[in-house]
């Protein structure tokens, strides 16, 4: 028989976590820091709603664009929270998460042969989802000294004549570093130099704590190649529902569009209903787990510095990313020691690409009393090593 | 009163028991200044006491709750305070509020039994000057107090590693 698997499948790496995953699943009081999901319930008027509207049988097809008053909801909510102005009817797809916006995102612009540079860590899905289009991912590492910012003269380096686009995400997976209006201005200047376009996954902007997001469309003259990715996965805890959205200027969200309407159709019909809620009567609810995920991360990261784990404070996201160098173990040999002898389990900076190694990502999606507890028992592993 | 006060009252709403330590690292404070804030806070009466919240059922006791509603004649001058006054000393009353509505005050009392708060009512309440009429509501059960609910939910379930 051949190997029917396609060059490109045997091409993209398998999941950095997978092993981690199996060990795991072999132990017990494991304290997790390794999900990258809020842990609260979505809230309950979300849910009700979307109860209610499959009550009333509202479980066909939506549009392939999704829901209007969603899309209507989105504009209004874009404008208001991030001066962003996209006219819902040409300029907003409803996808299934940002995980899809991003994979037509990719195909919608990616020829073969297109290098497509990308700031990491980030998260693992941008490089594969280049490969599988075709295109070849360049890694832009975001270092430490920089404070995980996209520092403009490595980007310069990276820039070829081949390359296409450039994807960012900020607030950062795994590094909670964040970009502001002058950060991204100076990547602006290159970007716009040099004729890229810029696919901006920005899921975590609603998790900004020192200052407010500044999306990157709004910046300089980026709208008009700029794809901004959102969704509700991490501000309203709605992981599970699956709907993120996609804006751009017409001309690129058609060719999206067309991507959508073949390989997904529509976002899925309950979620999209609970998203219209969500934008609706969930503010409150938001702005209460913003400001819990603000205080676990104080207290967190101060923990981490205090057990001599140096960590810099992170703007954005809900995850710490320390650096574990100073141990002498490896970001992977780390995390692997701390599962199995502390059963405290965190992911290996090096699984999010360049610039990541060396470091540790801690989600602080977790209650405060896991988080003491877990300090509580990276101390001791680390006390254990200095022996 | 500033931005961080109002941070302190709100952790402290939620969970008064943490120690000034961790209260500290979360509000970028140190422990000397929450605790100069928490006794001014105090001291000012805004924030009025510190209590736990307890599932009574559930410890065994029978005590009997009810909430009663009230029909009062305002006073010249003094509107309903003197009557409200006059209520929050028995200790029988755990709350009492001024509502708009059919009623103007409610009181939730509680007492060892029915015959208890029934007594409680008739006696002290209903005979009260400028008390017009009572409605009285006996609670059968409570699922929620201030914030917390009173049934279990399952624990919610998330993959141990996700990217």
């Amino acid at each position: 028989m051949r190997n029917f698997i396609s060059g490109r499948a045997t091409e993209i790496p398998p999941s950095g976590i997978r092993k981690f995953f199996d060990l795991v699943l072999t132990m017990e009081d494991v304290i997790s820091l390794g999900v990258g999901e809020p842990d609260f319930r979505t809230p309950w008027n979300i849910c009700e709603s979307s109860i209610y509207s499959i009550e009333q049988g509202t479980t066909s097809y939506t549009s392939n664009r999704g829901l209007q008053t969603l899309r209507d909801g989105l504009s209004r909510h874009l404008e208001h929270s991030y001066n962003l102005r996209y006219d819902s009817n040409n300029e907003i797809i409803i996808t299934t998460g940002v995980s899809e916006g991003l994979d037509i995102a990719v195909r919608a612009i990616t020829d073969p042969g297109d290098e497509i540079l990308i700031g990491q860590p980030c998260y693992v899905s941008y490089g594969p989802c280049v490969t599988l289009a075709g295109g070849m991912p360049v890694p832009v590492p975001c270092v430490e000294k920089d404070h995980f910012k996209l520092n403009p003269d490595t980007l310069a380096e990276k820039i070829t004549k081949k390359s296409k686009a450039l994807i960012i995400s900020f607030p950062n997976n795994p590094t909670g570093a964040v970009m502001t209006e002058s950060d991204l201005k100076a990547i602006a200047d290159l970007v716009i130099d040099h004729d890229l376009l810029l696919i901006s996954d920005e899921v975590y902007s609603e998790l900004s704590y020192e200052k407010r997001h500044c999306s990157a469309a709004t910046v300089s003259d980026l709208r008009e190649r700029t794809i901004t990715l959102n969704g509700f996965s991490k501000a309203y805890a709605m992981t599970g529902w699956r709907i993120g959205y996609l804006c751009a200027p017409k001309q690129i969200c058609d060719a999206a569009l067309k991507i959508h309407q073949y390989v997904m159709l529509c976002a899925p019909t309950m979620g999209q209903v609970g998203a219209v809620e969500a934008l609706r009567s969930a503010e409150e609810d938001k702005n209460s787990m913003v400001n819990e995920y603000r205080l676990r991360r104080n207290l967190f990261v101060a923990g981490l510095n205090r057990i001599g784990l140096p960590c810099h404070v992170p703007e954005g996201a809900f995850y710490a990313f320390p650096s574990v160098e100073k141990t002498g173990l490896s970001d992977v040999e780390f995390a692997e020691q701390l599962l199995k002898e502390q059963r405290v389990a965190v992911v290996p900076g090096s699984v999010f690409g360049e610039g990541g190694a060396g470091h540790i990502r801690c989600a602080y999606a977790v209650s405060r009393e896991k988080l003491n507890e877990a300090l509580r028992r990276m101390e001791i592993f680390i006390g254990g090593l200095k022996l | 009163m500033d931005e961080k006060d109002l941070e302190l009252l709100r952790i402290l709403e939620e969970n008064s028991r943490l120690s000034q330590e961790d209260i500290a690292t979360m509000t970028n404070l140190t422990t000397g200044e929450v605790a100069a804030r928490v006794q001014a806070l105090e001291a000012a009466r805004i924030i009025q006491g510190y209590s736990t919240v307890i599932n009574w059922e559930k410890a065994g006791n029978d005590e009997v709750a009810a909430i009663i509603e009230l029909k009062v004649s305002p006073e010249r001058d003094f509107g309903y305070d003197r009557i409200a006054e006059r209520l929050c000393r028995f200790r029988q009353v755990k709350t009492l509020r001024l509502i708009t509505g059919t009623y103007d005050l409610q009181i939730i009392v509680t007492g060892k039994n029915m015959q208890d708060v029934s007594r409680f009512v008739s006696e002290h309440v209903a005979p009260m000057d400028r008390i017009r009429e009572t409605a009285t509501h006996i609670v059968m059960k409570t699922y929620k107090e201030n914030g917390n609910a009173f049934f279990e939910q399952p624990e919610m379930e998330r993959l141990p590693y996700s990217p």
